[in-house]
């Protein structure tokens, strides 16, 4: 494997990484499975690159993850105001944001960034590391802040609330305004995560989000089974792990000469095999 | 202190199956009131409690706590001075969380949940406040409270609901689920909690003795209704075996022992 390849997955599997982040906080922290995901990564590829086209990349970062805040701020309005069940809710914001996507595309559903500065271009003198030490910056920001932000007073109500609603509204916290922040969060990372893909990739395309809650799904499910911890430093560390090996095996996959359409397939089938063997063992340990 | 006029609760209202849970309860405690509550299942006990703590709605009537109509407030907000403990021992506590962040929480109750970041400053009180309890639980702070057994999770729980001080404190059965031992430590626990912060208390119970033993007003209910109450002298002079007479010729339900009796 030439090392153009291995740096290539390790750039993806850190880009993904990013998004894996988002969705820990709604999946494992939060305990909801929000499909608002496939959505807000189109949005954050959207926003990414018609700002880059503008010519304002950086800004580009900021504004995709204020929309996939949005995003994910209307998901949490579903769930909590409309009392709409929480898969339904995601799916039903993931709908509507295909037009809005669309909208921020300018009707167009492929957008090319080829030969335009991105957040990358300051990097290039670093070649060939520059991408990845940019994206190595943004993960080890965003793992610090996560981290301190979930041992602030708020923080510790976001846990309880995924871990025990009855005991969040007992204990005066607003159960409703944590899904909120939480969702808030979860999915400005994915656009984070969708934005920095497009610059990378270079062009924005309106399918790009689809699959995207399981390849999060997968990366948490195999960083947490590598890295075995109760502290929520080594935890966030754990995902984007379970990223960087998930894409590493894909990479191999594909370097063997498995066809590129087979991966969504190969991916929703690691998840299932991961969360059976689970539950199974569980059952058998049961009886 | 607590207030309730006229409180209505109906489940599936406008269908078959509409229910009157509460029909028109009215109920009034003085400060430091521990009343203890018995009825068969479905006599409207829990949701004398749920109504009360704003888990479900109420159709008609006022609810005033202190000075404060909280009739219409949501549930969190009245639980800035309710404190709850429910049947199930596994409800009050978040079990992926160490015992410290989880009184950290409860000692947060009514106040702001703001950006600071969790810190090991209120280490000590937390201890001193274990150290109460006497069950060992101030050496194991770091302890993710899953691993307790629902005795020690519920003497938790009891903790963490009293830590702020509530202006009202309701006890759904909280012992039920634990064995006869520590069902009376726990109970022990309580009534020394409710002593010391002089609280007005609420206490659903099955057990005649216990109904008894503890508090100074026994309610009995039926059917949504409050229909026999308890208090003073009279009950004060009155035997396990007098209640369930009482019990027995209010609600017409003639239990074994009553029928021995006569």
């Amino acid at each position: 494997m030439s090392l153009t390849v291995i740096l290539g997955a390790l750039e993806l599997g850190g880009i993904f990484a990013i998004l894996s982040l988002g969705l820990y906080i709604s999946y494992k922290i939060l305990n909801l499975p929000d499909l608002t995901v496939d959505g807000s990564f189109t949005l954050g590829c959207a926003v990414g690159a018609v700002t880059t086209v503008g010519g304002y990349p950086f800004m580009g970062l900021f504004l995709a993850f204020f929309s996939g805040c949005l995003a994910g701020t209307v998901t949490a309005i579903l769930i909590t105001k409309f009392e709409i069940m929480p898969l339904l809710s995601g799916i039903l914001t993931m709908t509507g944001l295909y037009t809005i996507n669309l909208i921020v595309m300018g009707d167009l559903p492929t957008i090319s960034l080829f030969l335009k500065e991105t957040v990358f271009t300051p990097f290039q003198s670093l070649y060939p590391y520059g991408n990845l030490i940019f994206i190595v910056i943004i993960l080890v920001i965003l793992v610090f802040l996560l981290n301190t932000f979930l041992k602030t007073q708020v923080g510790l109500a976001l846990r309880a609330t995924g871990d025990n609603e009855d005991m969040v509204r007992a204990s005066s916290i607003d159960a409703d305004k944590m899904k909120l922040i939480g969702l808030a969060i979860a999915n400005g990372c994915v656009a984070l995560a969708g934005a920095v893909f497009s610059q990378h990739q270079t062009f924005a395309d309106i399918n790009s989000g689809v699959g995207m809650m399981v390849i999060g799904l997968a990366s948490i499910i195999v960083g947490m089974s590598i890295l075995k911890s109760d502290k929520i430093l080594f935890q966030l560390i754990a995902v984007i792990l379970g990223s960087v090996v998930y894409r590493g095996l894909l990479t191999v996959a594909l370097q063997i000469g498995l066809p590129s359409s087979y991966l969504k397939l190969l991916s929703a089938v690691l998840v299932v095999i991961a969360i059976a063997s689970t539950n199974l063992k569980r059952r058998k340990k049961r009886c | 202190m607590l207030e309730l006029k006229n409180v209505k609760v109906v489940f599936n209202e406008g269908t078959v199956n509409e229910k009157i849970a509460l029909s028109s309860v009215n109920l009034k405690l003085e400060q430091g009131d521990f009343v203890t509550i018995i009825g068969s299942n479905g006599a409207g006990k829990s949701t004398l409690f749920n109504a009360i703590s704003g888990a479900i709605p109420t159709v008609e009537g006022e609810i005033i706590l202190g000075q404060q109509n909280i009739t219409d407030l949501p549930e969190f907000k009245r639980s800035c001075v309710i404190g709850r403990l429910f049947q199930d021992p596994l409800k009050g506590t978040a079990p992926s969380m160490t015992i410290e962040e989880n009184l950290s929480l409860a000692s947060q109750r009514g106040k702001h949940f703001s950006l600071k970041l969790f810190s090991h400053k209120h280490k000590q009180e937390f201890k001193k406040a274990l150290a109460n309890l006497e069950l060992g639980l101030e050496e194991r702070l770091e302890t993710k409270v899953g691993t307790l057994s629902g005795g020690q999770r519920q003497a938790l729980t009891l903790l963490m609901a009293t830590y702020v001080t509530p202006e009202l404190l309701l006890l759904d059965e909280h012992t039920a689920a634990l064995d006869p031992k520590t069902a009376e430590k726990v109970l022990e626990m309580s009534e020394k909690l409710v002593k010391e912060h002089n609280l007005t208390t609420l206490m659903i119970t099955h057990n005649m003795e216990d109904a008894l033993k503890y508090g100074n007003k026994t309610i009995i209910m039926k059917d949504g209704n409050i229909i026999a109450m308890v208090e003073g002298e009279e009950r004060k002079n009155m035997s396990v075996d007098d209640l369930i007479h009482l019990y027995s010729s209010t609600t017409h339900e003639y239990t074994d022992r009553v029928l021995l009796k006569q």
